[in-house]
């Protein structure tokens, strides 16, 4: 299989091109800028035939994605934080329009104070878009990732827009070996294109997006939570045949690291669960019995998985790299809600790491599995929120 | 629901076709829900004549929301995407690539129009952002601003486009005589500053004007833009019978000037060109929404409506 | 996990709608507008003297609904399902053969 030495942002415009994208409309932003520059270089070298339109804003770029996405086009485009922020209101409108838009956006920090480094609560923040979010872990997460949101995005049951989450620079500017399978395999993989609807067909002309009254608006939103469920059983299939066809398998929601006899789990999104399944093997050697549980897709949430995790450990360490002002951690809120009703009842800790790129280590993995080995013994928690780097 | 064929005014009477000035065929339908004597339902009436059942219209949050028809109705004959307020200009982008992509012919005689549908507040104002954009980067479609000089949508605001002296909600008429003080935006000229190939202004009073600019705009490829005049009775406070003789009016007095800029040079469509400018109080004096102009307002009203119609006159002459 | 009170309702929901609803919320009929019968919110009605006519189509022309039509030799047709009353076709006729009287219900 052919192999590239890429960053993570170059992992996603191989991917938007092998997807054969037709319409990207994106602007710039640090650190996403260069999936965006490498696409245009596509282009310039004749290597794609796509239609790159250089918006003037990221609500533009978001609105004209709809547009030709609506058109019958496969779009795509990428962005950053402030970006996403601006786009925010167009996101609803391209899941409510049940348009299958793929995006990446590169994780990093919200200002003020400026910072363009890694964390997660820009793509969090878009939570209730109706889109799905997928972290990657690593560049070939992010190259497969976006293959496979195309084919889940554009499924006939789902026509759901996909998120793919990488890390600023850790992912999007460090260079990694990434395995790219041949084209045809590719287009075998990833057909063309069928819209659910198109504006194009002039005989039968449609109206998408009218006012609905209150007799009618429930129901649409129904139909989206409907997708998304579906989507939780497209996402298995297609990580299931995009292992077979290719290798790695994704039919995993959860990607569960050495949890079958883990007393406690570390759980956390995107690139720190690299490290931490680094420092699994590592805490293993000094005795500690733990596992890694690298939550894949952030939406639709992996709710069965978790509750099969959470019935067989005593405790879940949830790492947090994003925060919810006024709550919690966001990954380990949700993690807690999914399992109140329910019988597993694991002690939960929530720490709050690596808050605008801060580095996060194997040494601070191990101060964390000593603390969650103490909490477990003791049966109790000494605080729910730990704020880990904290300068005291 | 009735079937398409049985809408009436589909058939077309051969020696009706032949006297009339504006095609016959009806791809606007009745039952909208537009206000009586609404100048936008015209205006939208007229395009969907001109440009037939080729043509995808995007419309933003304004009036035309509602007039094309609640869910699962349409007054449309054509496709229409709904959007975001401020983002016509970007959706006619990406809809244009997306056609381009999938090799549809664009524009030109046979080609699919792509036609952005506006008020003045999703363009002089929240969509000017977007509409710069889509000019700029010559995309393959028309942009439609219909000015009704007012948020209307959202219960009669000013807008950018809103003239001096206009009661509207938030710049109402009141005993310390607060009123409209800023005189109408020019979109129109800053459009004419992306150097579009075609641009013009019309009104639902010549319909036979804009749809010769309709066809203009079809022709020249590159990005047009039209700004329709187009009286709304319910936010200037005006009789619904008075909507045309007010957008002939708004000519009449060079309030509202047609012309036209194609390639760079200006051209007048006045229709009687010769004609001094009647006075602005005719326009005035039918609307409810300048009552509380005084005589000076109006003065100044005035000096500035000859003042841009000589500029106009100008440009023409030099650039013409 | 826990089941939702609601289950055999969304259930039902489902059944009854999948047929109607239609994701995106996309209108497939166009013109369908037509079943609102607009007509009744008028107060005033075109009333049409035909000796008057000298079929200019102004009337035509000018109906922002469309409620007016035009018949085989070229008259104008009000379609009173559909007209508002506004009165533009009143306003512009220019031999005044059209009229608008209050409507009588």
């Amino acid at each position: 299989m052919p192999k590239k030495v890429v960053s993570g942002n170059y992992a996603a415009a191989y991917a938007a091109k092998h997807a054969r994208v037709e319409v990207v409309a994106a602007y710039p932003i640090t650190p996403q800028t260069s999936i965006i520059e490498k696409i245009a270089e596509f282009i310039a070298n004749g290597e794609a035939n796509i239609q790159y339109v250089p918006v003037e804003s990221e609500h533009s770029a978001m609105a004209a994605c709809i547009g030709a996405s609506a058109a019958g086009a496969r779009a795509f485009t990428a962005t950053s934080a402030q970006g996403l922020a601006l786009m925010h209101e167009m996101l609803h409108w391209a899941s409510g329009a049940r348009l299958p838009i793929v995006m990446v956006d590169v994780n990093r920090a919200m200002a003020p104070p400026w910072s363009v480094w890694d964390d997660q609560t820009d793509s969090l923040a878009q939570r209730d878009t109706g889109w799905m979010q997928f972290y990657a872990e690593n560049n070939q997460e992010v190259y497969d990732g976006v293959l496979m949101a195309f084919k889940v995005a554009e499924h006939r049951k789902v026509n759901l827009p996909v998120m793919i989450i990488e890390s600023a620079f850790i992912l999007s500017h460090t260079y990694d070996i990434v395995d790219m399978p041949p084209q045809e395999e590719i287009d075998e993989f990833l057909p063309p294109r069928e819209p659910l609807y198109t504006l194009t067909d002039f005989d039968n002309p449609i109206a998408v997006g009218a006012l609905a009254t209150p007799a009618d608006y429930y129901e649409f939103r129904y139909k989206i939570e409907k997708a998304m469920e579906e989507a939780r059983k497209v996402i298995k299939e297609v990580g299931k045949e995009f292992g077979e066809r290719f290798g790695r398998d994704y039919s995993q929601m959860i990607e569960l690291y050495k949890t079958e006899d883990a007393e406690f789990v570390f759980m956390g999104m995107g690139s720190l669960m690299g490290t931490v399944k680094e420092a699994v093997d590592l805490l293993r050697k000094e005795g500690y019995k733990v596992g890694a549980a690298k939550v894949r897709w952030f939406r639709p949430f992996p709710k069965e998985e978790l509750y099969e995790l959470a019935k067989n450990v005593d405790g879940i360490a949830v790492l947090d790299r994003n925060f919810s002002f006024g709550q919690e951690g966001i990954l380990f809120n949700e993690a807690k809600g999914v399992l109140y009703n329910t019988d597993a009842k694991p002690i939960m800790k929530n720490y709050i790491v690596g808050l605008g790129g801060r580095d996060f280590t194997v040494n601070d993995i191990r101060a964390i599995a000593k603390n969650m080995k103490e909490i477990i013994e003791k049966g109790k928690l000494d605080r729910e929120i730990e704020w880990y780097h904290l300068k005291r | 629901m009735v079937p398409l064929e049985e809408v009436r005014g589909m058939e077309i009477p051969e020696n009706i076709k032949k006297r009339l000035s504006i095609p016959f065929e009806e791809n606007f339908y009745a039952g909208h829900t537009a206000c009586q004597g609404c100048g936008a339902a015209l205006g939208l009436r007229y395009v969907l004549k001109a440009y037939g059942k080729k043509a995808i219209f995007t419309i933003p949050a304004c009036c035309s929301t509602i007039i094309a028809g609640p869910w699962p109705y349409s007054a449309f004959g054509a496709p229409l995407f709904h959007t975001a307020f401020e983002t016509t200009g970007a959706v006619i982008s990406g809809i244009e690539a997306a056609l381009k992509a999938k090799g549809y012919k664009v524009k030109g005689k046979d080609g699919i129009m792509v036609v952005g549908w506006a008020g003045d507040g999703g363009t002089a104002d929240i969509g000017l952002q977007a509409l710069s954009g889509f000019l700029e980067r010559g995309h393959d479609a028309l942009y439609i601003m219909y000015d009704n000089e007012a948020y209307m949508n959202t219960g009669i605001q000013r807008s950018s486009s809103t003239p001096y002296g206009a009661w509207t909600t938030n710049t109402p008429g009141g005993k310390k005589h607060f009123l409209e003080k800023r005189h109408k935006k020019k979109v129109i000229d800053i459009v004419i500053a992306h150097k579009v190939p075609y641009a013009a202004t019309a009104s639902i009073a010549f319909p036979e004007d804009f749809i010769r600019k309709l066809k203009k705009a079809q022709e020249i490829p590159g990005p047009s833009f039209i700004q329709l005049f187009a009286p709304c009775p319910t936010g200037w406070r005006s009789p619904t019978d008075k909507s045309i003789e007010l957008a002939r009016l708004a000519v009449q007095t060079a309030y509202f000037p047609l012309f036209e800029y194609e390639n760079g040079k200006y051209k007048i469509n006045m229709p009687n060109p010769k004609k001094e400018p009647k006075p602005i109080e005719e326009f005035l004096k039918l609307q409810g929404r300048f009552k509380y102009m005084t005589k000076e307002d109006i003065e100044v009203l005035q000096e500035w409506v000859l003042r841009e119609w000589e500029e106009l006159k100008k440009k023409a002459e030099v650039f013409g | 996990m826990a089941e939702s009170p609601f289950k055999a309702d969304i259930e039902r929901v489902e059944k009854e709608l999948t047929e109607k609803m239609t994701p995106g919320a996309i209108a497939y009929i166009p013109g369908s507008s037509v079943i609102n019968k607009t007509g009744s919110w008028r107060v005033f009605k075109p009333e049409f003297n035909k000796d008057k006519c000298i079929r200019c189509f102004l009337c035509y022309t000018y109906c922002p609904e469309p409620a007016i039509y035009l018949d085989e030799e070229n008259y104008p047709v009000f379609d009173y399902d559909y007209c508002k009353g506004c009165g533009i076709c009143a306003n512009e006729c220019p031999t005044k053969a059209i009229t608008m009287v209050r409507e009588v219900k």
